[in-house]
């Protein structure tokens, strides 16, 4: 590993205090769903934090990132306020969205991060904004994640060779979780790594250990760059495991449990706690602290959900905003 | 005034939009040297050059994601799709364009105008001669374009061009080479407002894209034996007339709706069922729909021309209704 200088330390910092948020703001989800508090679908990044992180530490306010499903930590990582995902979560009209994108869609044009449910959908919308930029001269890039199940969905060819042909500044980032719901990445992949299907785009390719913050760190930092420099797309590979279920439905018992055991060593939390520790760069009692903090942020976020008005319960509110202007057809 | 063919009036309204906004630019297949598979691009690609006139692999969703994104980046795309059956994977339109407005309350625009040639009756066999407009107005948060004459094709491009909405701006083929005369310098057709290009009292026959122009020729043709035919062309199917719609029937007491695509869940359907619910005190028959039938359109040229309602489907049913 590289020697660190104290501007990538300062930024892992970043990344670890980042990962806490994410997944204490997902163990409130889950939490707060168990306790009927709200009805939706919820599918939780538990153990692919540092990807998200990642992006986020990477990634200035004006450039844009495109997310899935499972897009909580990407939100977070843009820097949308746990009070102002939790609310959206709750469907409530201080939300995010105004409660109107729930879980998998809690957009924020201002801080240009687009979650989007629909499996396969992200890599052309970023392609198309990635053609933006250059069309604007604009030195902005977009970073397109998705899990291992999008990447046999035609969309997500057709965005990535648009991005290509186009030298979008594009990067786009597959968070390998080793499930598409139930179904495992090797059986469906004909080739060893997602990786392996960036030559067939002109574009490099790169797996990474997705648990190992500062190696998703540098590899998304070099790609980015590249992006930026006006070099054109690549696809990173970030392997990982999808602790929970696909959603908080799923009892996933499609693995077993000497795979859990074995992935929850490689825990990213602890893991970039460690190397923090050995770089001098982060302390046990500030560590203790960051927790503490957090813990009350999402305390506070829930309070904030629960405290938030619901819209209003008439059609005409339901109906607003389905155009631009005026209400209906 | 000039006398300019609907692909001309297409392609000369991108022009001046292009040049008025530059966040506005062409995407689509063959859009660029070669001017569009029906001409209604030709000229840009000389004009504006590459970045702003982008010829895109065959890939109908990621030429719509692509503006899509564009979109949501700043830009004002026009995404031509060579033919309306190419848009066979509707993910970008109706589970992207339509949602990000609503799903934002109101924070999201997303000003993309998707065009689609539609229709046959040019013997090139069932995918691609279809009329789908009808698809577009199942989908909330889509507004839906569809001009019947070069005047009003430039006119409501130019302002689809300016919504902020995702505007669908069907085009029927066999209307690209027929010519009309438009006026000079800034001509814009708003939405939602129906033209009456044909005026009579005794009964209301409303008509879509090309269909309008054979329900006037219907409308001369019964004139001859003194029947006195209105014809109502929408315009745009959304948003709906309605209103233009409702006067006419009230007057004549008698509605007739008129389309190419076909009768099971076509536009007419939609529109038999606004006027029984809004005007059935004032009918004197029921409203009958003149429409395709319900089959695959037929290759060959002769059954085409029998599966898809000409002026004399508009007359033999006017003359029906008064029967």
């Amino acid at each position: 590993m590289a020697d660190r200088n104290a501007d990538q330390l300062d930024k892992l910092r970043w990344i670890y205090r980042k990962m806490l948020e994410i997944r204490l703001f997902e163990e409130g989800a889950i939490e707060t769903f168990r306790q009927k508090l709200w009805k939706g679908s919820l599918h939780q990044c538990i153990g692919q934090e540092a990807i998200a992180a990642a992006m986020g530490a990477v990634l200035g306010p004006a450039d844009y990132l495109v997310s899935s499903h499972r897009g909580h930590g990407h939100v977070l990582a843009k820097g949308v306020s746990s009070r102002k995902l939790m609310a959206e979560l709750f469907g409530r009209l201080t939300g995010v969205c105004g409660g109107r994108g729930g879980s998998m869609h809690a957009m924020d044009p201002e801080l240009h991060v687009y979650p989007q449910g629909l499996v396969g959908s992200g890599a052309y919308l970023a392609a198309g904004m990635g053609m933006a930029i250059r069309m604007r001269g604009g030195r902005e890039v977009a970073v397109c994640s998705f899990g291992d199940g999008a990447i046999n969905a035609g969309g997500c060819h057709e965005g990535m060779n648009i991005a290509a042909v186009h030298g979008a500044p594009v990067v786009f980032v597959c968070e390998n979780n080793a499930f598409a719901v139930s179904t495992r990445i090797a059986a469906v992949l004909p080739v060893a790594h997602v990786a392996d299907r960036a030559p067939a785009y002109g574009m490099p390719g790169l797996t990474v250990d997705g648990t190992d913050a500062p190696s998703v760190f540098d590899a998304l930092q070099g790609f980015v760059d590249r992006a930026r420099r006006g070099e054109g797309p690549s696809l990173l590979e970030a392997t990982c495991w999808r602790w929970r279920g696909h959603t908080v439905w799923d009892a996933s018992a499609y693995r077993t449990e000497e795979e859990n055991e074995e992935w929850a060593a490689h825990d990213p939390i602890p893991r970039l706690a460690a190397y923090l520790a050995e770089n001098g760069a982060l302390s046990d009692r500030e560590r203790d602290a960051w927790r503490t903090e957090i813990v009350d942020v999402v305390a506070d976020a829930v309070d904030f959900a629960k405290t938030s008005p619901e819209p209003e319960m008439s059609s005409g509110d339901i109906e607003r905003f389905t155009y631009v202007g005026e209400a209906g057809a | 005034m000039s006398t300019t063919t609907m692909a001309q009036a297409i392609a000369d309204a991108q022009a001046e939009e292009m040049e008025r906004d530059n966040r506005v630019f062409v995407l689509g297949e063959d859009v660029g040297v070669m001017g569009g598979a029906f001409n209604a691009t030709e000229g840009l690609f000389r004009r504006f050059g590459p970045q702003r006139v982008v010829d895109m692999p065959v890939a109908e969703a990621g030429i719509l994601g692509a503006a899509i994104g564009a979109a949501l980046a700043g830009m004002r795309p026009i995404a031509e799709i060579q033919y309306i059956e190419f848009l066979g994977y509707l993910d970008p339109l109706v589970n992207h364009a339509a949602k990000f407005h609503y799903m934002s309350r109101g924070r999201i625009p997303l000003p993309i105008v998707v065009r689609l040639p539609n229709g046959g009756k040019l013997g090139n066999a069932a995918p691609h001669s279809q009329y789908l407009e009808s698809w577009f107005l199942h989908v909330p948060g889509l507004r839906v374009a569809m001009p019947s004459n070069p005047l009003d094709a430039k006119g409501l491009l130019k302002t689809a061009i300016r919504d902020d909405n995702p505007v669908v701006f069907i085009e029927d083929k066999l209307l690209y080479p027929r010519t009309g005369e438009i006026p000079d310098g800034d001509v814009l057709v708003p939405f939602g407002k129906a033209a009456v290009p044909h005026a009579g009292s005794a009964v209301t026959v409303v008509a879509i894209g090309w269909t309008v122009t054979r329900a006037v020729a219907a409308a001369r043709e019964l004139e001859k034996d003194g029947i006195s035919v209105e014809v109502i062309d929408p315009r745009t199917l959304n948003p709906l007339d309605m209103g233009t719609i409702l006067e006419s029937v009230k007057k004549t007491g008698r509605a007739v709706v008129a389309h190419q695509a076909c009768r099971t869940g076509g536009v007419g359907a939609e529109l038999s069922a606004r006027i029984a619910e809004e005007a059935f005190d004032f009918l004197d028959a029921p409203v009958r729909r003149v429409a395709g039938l319900d089959c695959p359109i037929p290759y060959n040229i002769n059954q085409e021309k029998l599966a898809l309602p000409d002026e004399q489907s508009i007359i033999r049913a006017v003359r029906e209704m008064l029967a």
